[in-house]
């Protein structure tokens, strides 16, 4: 931190004045107690180090050893303590009284609140497992919720990851065991050209602004930012590419064809480290169509230059040829990956001068980009000075960088063509050596993993009996057809369709089908809608006015909720709470255990692995309970074999903390990876340690441990990393973990659309199958504005994050609140003239599925074709305790209500999700709309709902806020 | 007192923000909030904390613009606090005494318990740093940290303003800006930090530095504008592969 | 700058008072006015009552009241103070002069002397806070303390002549009368004149320093809902508005109290004295009126950051 605290010695007038001034006390202690935890006011999980006083918060602070944050904090870690005494937090279990959605209940203790719950779901357990769905939201108590869900016996669970960034995520693990997301992070240090794709702001918040600071202050890299709006880091991008939403594959591709025809391409890059070589069988029809020749080991084969024959892909000293046909010997011919995936980039639909008007890109600019990109990688390599040895033991003396990074995130994510887009990338940064080596993309422990990780989802038939576990994790990586949770007639089994033929890949769930699915009976119907953390009736839902309606729709002919019981935790007062039957208060984050495990969203940066604790720092005032405790509990009382001992008491009678050091996931592998073994000397794998979180607490709740320096770069081959991680616990085997710049896996579902293989999809699934189970990079149109007319919905419309809000929890703080009280559409300047719009206007919005009404504010930094809000700002009114004509409901306004969960009919009637075809990750950005002046009326925005009552006894809302008065009467006495 | 100092300082300590890294995140703004509120100043009163138009007293506020237009265009976060001016007008109309410009290193406090609430100086400060507290009937303003930077209690690293610790792009600085050679000086005098309206003549402190000019020009990195083709096939290596390619088809 | 009534009432009522106090701090003694004790008495009770509910209204504008007394250490740097202090010093040779006049029938030349000259020191001050604001270049220039004293100048003498008047008309009052608003109309006029021609001090890029790159427009400011420095500063006031307001203050607050003051010249008894009670009523309004102007049309350089040009 450049500052000059070392100039400020001496104290001269620090006491007596010089000129007149009144005595002011410069050393007032900040607190009586530091205590340490982790910041949850995002998912980035920053260290932090909380000052009490008198009981109170004084004062939130970075943790400056923290590998996350190193002592910063961003405005909404800042603001902790108003999330803390926040009126909205919610008291005491709630049971519901009146009609489902009325916000009507009564409080209840505990214990009635547990039977009631043990009650449902004992039921459903004994009977039908799979009649509960489990769906977590703001996760990172993933490994927890998950495995909770399992040993229930349902497969019916996820988190949120599938509206989130599943696409990056698949993507990413699918091709280079990887991804971007909070898994990676640029070689900030070396980089001299930093790509960014589609990032407003990401869970890596704060390491992303240090970085970009510490690029910017050195001012040696170019750093350019591909985004339609122009703000945040946009703003300070060396240059900003303003492209059109849904565009960037076309630009990526074109950037490819660029390097290509130029010979721009890091060849050993792409024989060494990806299955570029790797031979591809050419023998349309046949059932091996585009599979990988392979020996009878399995290996894979390329044909070697030196020896002009064909050879094991894994054999160090073979040259494998990048391109040409090979004739096998069974007469059949092949071409390596490399081949099929440069005739791809070269077709003339991806030619700079042909993407230029869909990207509106300037075909000079995407030439200019290219030679950029390969100037940096190519002419500016940068070598650290650190001999290395990789997988094949070949040795190194140096590790030779390409210091391009990139990263994406939501903008490429959120699209129903995100998961090839982000594919494009990954083939881009192939192409040009620029995963994990000196100055690029890094991977942050434990990744990279196989492609994909060996986990396979559990579910099938077999895999659910009533009181029974199921053998295995619910979420997974399927790597062919096998592995769908389909029937026999190729239905989908879970209840949210992932795994499915409309969503074959969806690694994270699809939390965004969920409520409608359980509503329409479709794939079956299920009785307890169970959900932590996600405010389902309102932002994180599409078609939020249906959802609301399909959670308090009835059977007509029993009068019963169609989606018969809702439990549901949340910290606060939010709209989900009001449709819910029974609603279990949690803590806040300053109030629990918490863990961020390695199992889970870890907070590794590339040099080092880590996991992190929150401790309690302030006992509860309110009755609630740490949701993690309670989910502990309910286990046991339900009698789930991982929660009790053998003579059916609780294991875990201390609840999540002794779940923390007990729980182990396979021996020596547990929630979390430091001080293990009973001495506690022990790292990533040991016995458990009773003094773990003690060691956590004393090192300021996180642990860290350096990769060797051997071992920091080119990790997916580098032998040092890879057998560090087999000793870490991160990966199973020492193996190389190649790039898969072809993609056999998409390839494997392709040809079962072919009908090839035991499990094919129904027919009506396989044109959308072969289509875009693509083994090679590919651009399609995003699926909304492909099928609705495009000049009737002339305009995207896309949110983006607020930097100093959280999704809807920010708007109950009193400090943010202020920041973004409510929100704006966002048009261009030139957009709004031609449609007659001026500042403050009002417009409708509409969609081919719906129509909001919101106040305009024009700009320039936007693409001309696209408008914009901040995401989550808008509130129903009477929720989250604020005043029912408080500004985020009157004047802000959700987009969600436009954006439908459906795509348009097609043909036979049939309506897929509004989703990726391969994932299933939720297309938010695929909106369209068209948007028109219209009568300010009363100055308040449409849709309204009626105001939610506030739950019994909730705090009264101050008039008047003066936190911190007391503070100062302590240290500074009053003096009115 | 309000005359300044008779013997202005050479000590001048105050804040230098850097225009071309702020990403606009408000956190210096938030943690500004926090920290003080447990301060000499405090409470930083809400007004309407939970209800329509809240509005409360910040020390520190970020606004953004937009800037020339077309490629030139840009958009600009700007965070905006007392400058610690050296010929500060809000000094010297206070009324009261309450209003005082610290002889020893140059900071502008308010002393509450003088001050009569008549918003003087707050018109007398052109760039909107003085924030009156409503329901105190007083005026409040950034104390620089005076009770973190000289506090003895507090680790030296965080001796530090916590708009500055806090901002994670490393964007605000602090330091003497009457010491030619201290870190904060030469930074401005390297990125010809600027004064904020420097024609109302109240030599500010604090010091912005500008934008650094856009990449996007050909030749910007040294790379040239565009790509050669490699159309020449060798007899191996790279051309060699991509004119088989090619050819193949 | 948000037009505050109690600051409005206060610099128009007290404006009053010190332009009374001070004519009658000079005329008494010459002989201009009645020396009538029971005029002396309703002239002085007229400007002291003025000049008080004025400092007293002053007093609500203030966050702390009750330590107004403070307000009168920084005389050596605050206008603010020296006003203070020059008024409640002026309600000594004031009181001095009312207390000599009405009870002993005397009439103090040097205490009369030295409560015009307070009030012309009040009043002065008055004007140099405006004056002396940089922020605010419509204050910050050399019509303003001219204006206030011509408009102290002016409704001092329209109350005068009506307080004459009760007591027996002074055509030379009214004449006087006539001047002062003539004086002030045109003062004002020349204010206006000014601030409209005025180049612009300071401007969003000179705020931002951003003006190298291009033009500075406001794309979020730092909160959705105003501030204090907003409502304090960032008050916004229609020109159509302001042309209207100067046409009414000019009309009814300068135009026809002018022409009223010629009434008494040419008539007596109920028609001269209703004219002159209502010059002066229309006259304090017609400042009022202005007044509020003063501030509406003030442009401060903080709102500058918050989507102005320029100011
Ligand atoms: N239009 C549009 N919609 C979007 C997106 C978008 O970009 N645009 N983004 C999507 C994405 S990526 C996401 S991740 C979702 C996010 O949407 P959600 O997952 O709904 O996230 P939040 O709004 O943060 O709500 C989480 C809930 O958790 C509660 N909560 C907060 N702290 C605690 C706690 O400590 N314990 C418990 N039990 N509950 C707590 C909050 O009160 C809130 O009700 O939104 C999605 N929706
Ligand atoms: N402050 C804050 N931080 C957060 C969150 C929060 O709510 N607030 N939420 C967290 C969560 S759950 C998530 S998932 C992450 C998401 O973090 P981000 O990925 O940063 O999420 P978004 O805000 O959706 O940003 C998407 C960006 O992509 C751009 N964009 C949209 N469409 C396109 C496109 O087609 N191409 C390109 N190139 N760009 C496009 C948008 O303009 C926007 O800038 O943030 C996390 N961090
Ligand atoms: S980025 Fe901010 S909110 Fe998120 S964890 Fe870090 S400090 Fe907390
Ligand atoms: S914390 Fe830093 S980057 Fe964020 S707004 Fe403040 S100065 Fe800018
Ligand atoms: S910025 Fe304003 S408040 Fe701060 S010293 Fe300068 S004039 Fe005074
Ligand atoms: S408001 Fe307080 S600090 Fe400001 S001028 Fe008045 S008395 Fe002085
Ligand atoms: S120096 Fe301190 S008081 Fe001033 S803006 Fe920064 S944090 Fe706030
Ligand atoms: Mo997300």
């Amino acid at each position: 931190m450049p500052n000059e605290a070392e100039v400020i010695k001496g104290r001269p007038g620090a006491h007596g004045q010089s000129n007149g001034e009144a005595p002011l006390d410069l050393d007032v202690p900040s607190a009586d107690r530091i205590a340490f935890t982790t910041c949850y006011m995002c998912a980035c999980r920053c260290g932090i180090k909380v000052h009490l006083k008198d009981g109170r918060i004084r004062y939130i602070q970075g943790n400056r050893d923290h590998p996350v944050n190193k002592g910063v904090l961003c405005a909404k870690g800042s603001a902790g303590i108003m999330n803390h005494y926040s009126p909205a937090r919610l008291q005491k279990p709630l049971r519901r009284v009146g009609p489902r959605g009325s916000g009507e209940f009564e409080e209840i203790e505990w214990d009635e609140a547990m039977a009631i719950a043990t009650g449902w779901l004992g039921a459903i357990r004994n009977s039908d497992p799979r009649k509960l769905a489990f769906f977590t939201g703001r996760d990172q108590s993933q490994a927890l919720t998950g495995w909770w869900a399992s040993q229930f016996g349902t497969p019916n669970h996820a988190a949120h990851g599938g509206f989130c960034s599943v696409n990056m995520a698949a993507a990413g693990l699918y091709t280079i065991g990887g991804s971007f997301w909070e898994f990676g992070e640029p070689d900030w240090e070396n980089t001299k050209y930093f790509l960014m794709f589609g990032v407003a702001e990401d869970h890596d918040s704060n390491p992303i602004k240090i970085g970009l600071g510490k690029l910017k202050t050195k001012g040696a890299a170019k750093f350019v930012s591909v985004n339609p709006i122009r703000t945040g880091y946009s703003a300070i991008a060396d240059e900003w590419v303003g492209i059109r939403p849904g565009t960037d594959g076309l630009f990526i591709l074109a950037l490819i064809q660029e390097l290509l025809l130029a010979g721009k391409i890091d060849e050993d890059y792409l024989r060494r480290y990806t299955n570029a070589s790797w031979l591809v069988i050419q023998d349309e029809g046949a059932a091996d169509n585009g599979l990988f020749v392979r020996d009878a080991q399995g290996q894979p084969l390329v044909f070697d230059e030196t020896t002009k024959t064909i050879a094991p892909a894994n054999q160090a000293n073979v040259v494998p040829q990048l391109a040409g046909k090979v004739t096998l010997a069974d007469g059949r011919t092949a071409v390596p990956a490399f081949h099929l995936v440069a005739r791809r980039c070269l077709e003339p639909q991806y030619a700079a001068d042909a993407v230029a008007a869909e990207t509106g890109i300037a075909a000079e600019t995407i030439r200019r980009i290219a030679a950029e990109l390969a100037h940096a990688a190519f002419e500016q390599t940068i070598e650290i000075d650190q001999p290395w040895t990789d997988w094949a033991g070949r040795h190194h003396d140096k590790m030779v960088g390409r210091p391009v990074a990139m990263h994406a995130m939501r903008g490429i994510s959120a699209h129903s063509n995100g998961f090839h887009t982000c594919r494009a990338i990954h083939i881009l940064q192939m192409m040009l050596g620029a995963i994990d080596s000196p100055g690029s993309f890094r991977y942050k422990p434990p990744f990279p993993r196989p492609t994909p990780p060996g986990i396979k989802p559990t579910g099938r038939a077999a895999d659910i009996q009533p009181g029974k576990p199921m053998p295995g994790p619910p979420l997974g990586f399927p790597t062919s057809p096998q592995d769908l949770l389909v029937e026999a007639d190729g239905t989908p089994r879970r209840l949210d369709k992932a795994f499915s033929w409309e969503a074959p890949l969806a690694a994270h769930g699809m939390m965004h089908q969920v409520i409608r699915n359980a509503w329409a009976g479709d794939p079956h119907k299920i009785d307890t809608l169970f959900m932590f953390m996600a405010n389902m009736s309102w932002n994180s839902s599409m078609n939020t006015a249906g959802t609301m309606e399909m959670l308090t729709d009835k059977d007509p002919a029993t009068g019963d909720y169609k989606i018969p019981h809702i439990i549901y935790s949340d910290a606060y007062a939010s709209e989900m709470v009001a449709y819910s039957d029974l609603v279990l208060p949690d803590t806040t984050y300053l109030e629990r255990w918490d863990c961020i495990s390695l199992l889970d969203r870890p907070i590794s940066d590339a040099d080092g692995v880590a996991d992190a604790i929150r401790q309690p720092v302030i006992p509860p005032d309110r009755d609630v309970r740490p949701f993690q405790d309670v989910l502990i509990d309910l286990g046991a009382r339900l009698g789930l074999p991982g929660l009790v001992k053998d003579d059916g008491s609780p294991r875990y009678p201390g609840g999540f903390p002794d779940y923390l050091v007990h729980h182990e996931r396979k021996p020596g592998v547990g929630m979390l990876a430091g001080w293990r073994g009973a001495a506690g000397d022990k790292q990533g794998v040991g016995a458990v340690n009773e003094g773990q979180l003690d060691a956590y607490v004393a090192n300021t709740c996180f642990w860290r441990h350096e990769v060797p320096a051997e071992a920091r770069y080119f990790k997916h081959s580098n032998r040092a990393y890879l057998e560090w991680a087999v000793g870490m616990g991160l990966i199973d085997k020492p193996e190389p973990i190649t790039l898969q710049l072809y993609s056999e896996v998409l390839q494997k579902f392709r040809l079962a659309a072919e009908g090839h293989g035991e499990v094919q999809p129904p027919d009506e699934h396989r044109a959308r199958v072969k289509t875009y189970f693509d083994p090679l990079p590919l651009w399609y149109m995003p699926f909304e504005e492909a099928e609705v007319a495009r000049d009737a919905f002339p305009l995207h419309a896309i949110t983006q994050r607020p930097m100093a809000m959280y999704h809807s929890w920010g708007s109950q703080n009193a400090w943010l609140r202020q920041i973004h009280g409510d929100n704006r559409l966002h048009i261009h300047r030139a957009t709004a003239a031609r449609l007659g719009i001026t500042d403050d206007d009002w417009v409708a919005v509409t969609s081919h599925h719906g129509r909001i009404k919101a106040q305009a504010k024009l700009m320039d930094g936007v693409n001309p074709h696209t408008v914009w809000t901040w995401n989550a700002i808008g509130k129903r009114s009477g929720a989250w305790n604020l005043a029912p004509k408080a500004g985020e409901s009157q004047q802000g306004f959700l987009l969600n209500h436009v954006i439908s969960e459906l795509l348009p009919e097609r043909g036979d009637g049939h309506r897929y999700g509004n989703s990726d075809p391969v994932t299933g990750q939720a297309a938010w950005y695929d909106l369209r709309v068209r948007i028109e002046k219209v009568a300010a009326d009363a100055g308040v925005s449409e849709p309204q709902f009626a105001a939610l009552p506030n739950p019994p006894h909730m705090p009264e809302r101050p008039d008047v806020l003066r936190y911190g008065e007391g503070f100062r009467a302590a240290a500074h006495g009053e003096s009115k | 007192m309000t005359s300044l100092p008779a013997q202005p300082s050479a000590k001048r300590l105050g804040l230098v923000i850097d225009l071309d890294i702020c990403v606009g995140c408000h956190a210096c703004a938030v943690n500004c909030k926090e920290w003080n509120s447990g301060g000499p100043a405090a409470p930083l009163t809400d007004l309407a904390p939970y209800g329509a138009n809240p509005d409360g007293v910040w020390f520190n506020r970020v606004h953004t613009y937009e800037v020339g237009e077309g490629p030139t265009g840009r958009t600009v976060h700007f965070p905006r606090s007392c400058l610690h001016c050296a010929e500060p007008a809000c000094v010297t109309v206070c009324p009261t005494g309450a209003s005082f410009k610290r002889a020893e290193d140059g900071i502008v406090l308010v002393n509450e318990d003088l001050c009569i609430g008549c918003k003087l100086c707050s018109w007398a400060c052109p760039y909107g740093a003085r924030e009156f507290d409503e329901d105190a009937g007083v005026m409040k303003k950034c104390t620089l940290c005076v009770d973190r930077i000289y506090n003895e209690t507090f680790d030296p690293a965080d001796r530090v303003p916590a708009c500055v610790a806090t901002c994670p792009a490393s964007a605000r600085h602090f330091g003497d800006l009457g010491d030619p050679d201290s870190a904060v000086s030469k930074l401005v005098a390297e990125r010809e930090g600027f004064d904020l309206m420097a024609e109302m003549g109240y030599a500010p402190t604090n010091k912005y530095l500008p934008p650094r000019p856009h990449k996007h020009g050909a030749g910007c990195t040294g790379a040239p504008a565009q790509l050669a083709p490699a159309v020449a096939a060798k007899a191996d290596g790279l051309l060699g592969w991509l004119d088989r390619l090619l050819s193949h088809e | 700058m948000h037009p505050s009534l109690s600051v409005i009432f206060f610099t128009t009522a007290s404006g009053a008072g010190y332009g009374l106090l001070a004519l009658l701090g000079v005329f008494a003694p010459l002989g201009v006015v009645s020396r009538d004790p029971l005029f002396g008495f309703a002239a002085l009770a007229l400007a002291l009552a003025a000049i008080t509910a004025g400092l007293l209204s002053s007093m609500f504008h203030l966050g702390q009241k009750q330590r107004a007394w403070r307000a009168f250490s920084q005389w050596r740097t605050s206008w603010l103070s020296r006003e203070g202090v020059a008024s409640v010093v002026t309600y000594i040779p004031a009181g001095l002069f009312g207390l000599a006049w009405v009870f002993l029938g005397t009439v103090s030349p040097a205490a009369g002397v030295l409560a015009a000259l307070g009030a012309v020191v009040t009043v002065f001050c008055t004007a140099m806070i405006y004056r002396s604001l940089k922020p605010v270049p419509r204050w910050h220039n050399r019509w303003v303390v001219p204006n206030y004293l011509a408009l102290a100048l002016m409704s001092g003498a329209l109350w005068l002549a009506f307080v004459l008047q009760i007591f027996g008309a002074r055509p030379a009052i009214n004449g006087l009368a006539i001047a002062a608003v003539v004086l002030a109309a045109v003062l004002k006029l020349a204010y206006w004149r000014f601030i409209d021609a005025a180049p612009a001090t300071s401007t969003a890029e000179s705020a931002t320093g951003l003006g190298a790159i291009g033009k500075v427009r406001l794309f979020e400011a730092p909160h959705t809902s105003e501030n204090y420095l907003l409502k304090e500063m960032g008050f916004q006031i229609a020109r159509k508005h302001a042309t209207r307001l100067r046409r009414i203050a000019l009309g009814l607050g300068f135009a026809l109290p002018c022409l009223l003051s010629f009434v008494p010249l040419l008539s007596t008894g109920g028609p001269a004295l209703a004219a002159t009670f209502v010059a002066a009523a229309l006259g304090t309004f017609g400042i009022f009126v202005e007044r509020w102007l003063f501030f509406a049309e003030a442009q401060h350089a903080v709102t500058l950051y918050y989507g102005r040009d320029a100011v």
